[in-house]
């Protein structure tokens, strides 16, 4: 082991690399100076470590295989030709089923906007499959309408004739009684109405305080 | 007077490199600029992924998958990174799982500790003070060259391939393998020193005519 300057020949292999990257203090770096000046051995590990990384660095040491990068770009082609089909895929039964979606709501939309009346009773329930053009009776003061020879109309003399769906636009609620099959089935009609009736109780028939039709 | 407009949609006038302006591209969905994005470093990716799998055909493999990786994730791509340093990232990624599966991996374990724990020092002292980069246009010289660094452990090969031919620096090279800047320094030192040794004897006397790793011992 040689001692030239403030460093050993050990010291200096372990610290070559480091001097190349020039990741050393500057008084180490000095040291190390003066040894290579005086060191045969070591400055031959130090020319020949610079040369290593050189010769290494240059482009021309990485070697691809004959048509490496043709089947690189045809291997990413593909796969964005793949998504894009799958995309395409997805977007055909996306548009016709969006836009279904869109009818629907927009039906529904325009329904709840048209028919939103503010019922006559508080009491009233969801009503659907009345026939719109269905003629039914209403009269003065009264919060229901009814079907014509309904049992409980009241005050009878003041009845007047409209359709049903009339009477919803005004507020009036089915009787329960006489309007109890669509009430209670629900299933014809909803749509040829196109909206949500109200749906009466029973207890405005039979109002305790006695009013009522 | 310039229009506005025209200098917003100029990359260049907006401050951007062309590589920044096809990584916008790619992320706002113009996919096909993706490969005109890699091809500056389809070359070193490769390098990286053969200089941990040691096998052609996987080493392309491993850089196709790798790369449709990057795509599908390239808008997690930060402007902060250097984009080369990120597809190098990937890549390995992609090669040290595709190498996990492969059983020589307990083996190869084994032997890095074994080397970890030994101190190398250099034993051939012939002076090579001329680079004579131009003999990197033979082939068989870079030949040479790369069969020098195929005999490296692994460990050592990964952190100069990385280093000293990708370019990465030392704080790049210890992020992409999960490991300490100490480590990368200690493995750096004991490549370059190992390659030194089994190229300077040839580099005299002929160019490899006769390399001491050509009889079939390792020279350390």
């Amino acid at each position: 082991m040689v001692n030239r300057g403030d460093v050993n020949c050990e010291q200096v292999w372990q610290e070559v690399s480091n001097y190349l990257e020039g990741d050393i203090d500057p008084g180490l770096r000095a040291a190390m100076d003066v040894h290579f000046a005086a060191c045969a051995h070591c400055k031959s590990v130090l020319d020949g470590m610079r040369n290593v990384i050189e010769l290494y660095g240059d482009e021309r040491m990485i070697e691809v295989p004959v048509g490496y990068g043709r089947r690189l770009e045809r291997r990413l082609a593909q796969s964005i030709r793949a998504q894009s089909s799958r995309w395409s895929t997805w977007s055909a039964w996306l548009v016709p089923v969006t836009a279904l979606a869109l009818f629907a709501g927009g039906l529904r939309l325009a329904n709840s906007l048209t028919f939103n009346p503010p019922l006559r009773s508080e009491h009233a329930q969801l009503g659907r499959e009345i026939p719109p053009d269905m003629v039914v009776v209403v009269t003065s003061g009264a919060r229901l309408f009814h079907a014509p020879g309904c049992g409980v109309i009241h005050n009878k003399d003041t009845e007047r004739t409209l359709t049903a769906k009339e009477a919803i636009r005004e507020g009036y609620a089915p009787c329960l009684r006489c309007m109890r099959k669509y009430l209670e089935t629900a299933t014809v009609g909803h749509s040829e109405l196109g909206w949500e009736a109200s749906a009466g109780l029973d207890a405005e028939e039979h109002d305790p305080r006695g009013g009522g039709e | 007077m310039a229009e506005p407009n025209v200098i917003l949609n100029n990359p260049v006038e907006a401050g951007m490199t062309h590589e920044q302006d096809l990584i916008a591209r790619v992320q706002r969905g113009q996919n096909e600029l993706f490969y005109e994005l890699v091809r500056p470093y389809e070359r070193r990716v490769y390098a990286a992924a053969l200089a941990i799998l040691r096998n052609e055909s996987d080493a392309e493999d491993v850089v196709q998958e790798a790369m449709l990786k990057a795509l599908a994730n390239l808008r997690q791509f930060r402007a902060e990174a250097r984009f080369s340093t990120w597809l190098i990232q990937i890549t390995v990624n992609e090669a040290l799982m595709r190498r996990r599966r492969e059983r020589t991996v307990v083996m190869e374990a084994i032997d890095d500790r074994r080397d970890e724990e030994s101190e190398y020092a250099p034993r051939d002292f012939a002076d090579w003070r001329e680079i004579p980069s131009e003999s990197l246009e033979r082939k068989e010289v870079r030949q040479k060259l790369a069969d020098a660094l195929a005999m490296l452990d692994r460990k050592y090969r990964e952190v100069f391939v990385l280093r000293d031919m990708e370019q990465l620096n030392i704080q790049e090279t210890a992020e992409v393998l999960g490991i300490s800047v100490a480590s990368v320094k200690t493995r750096l030192l004991r490549a370059r020193l190992m390659l030194r040794d089994l190229l300077a004897g040839g580099w005299n006397q002929g160019w490899f005519s006769r390399l001491p790793f050509e009889k079939g011992n390792k020279p350390w």
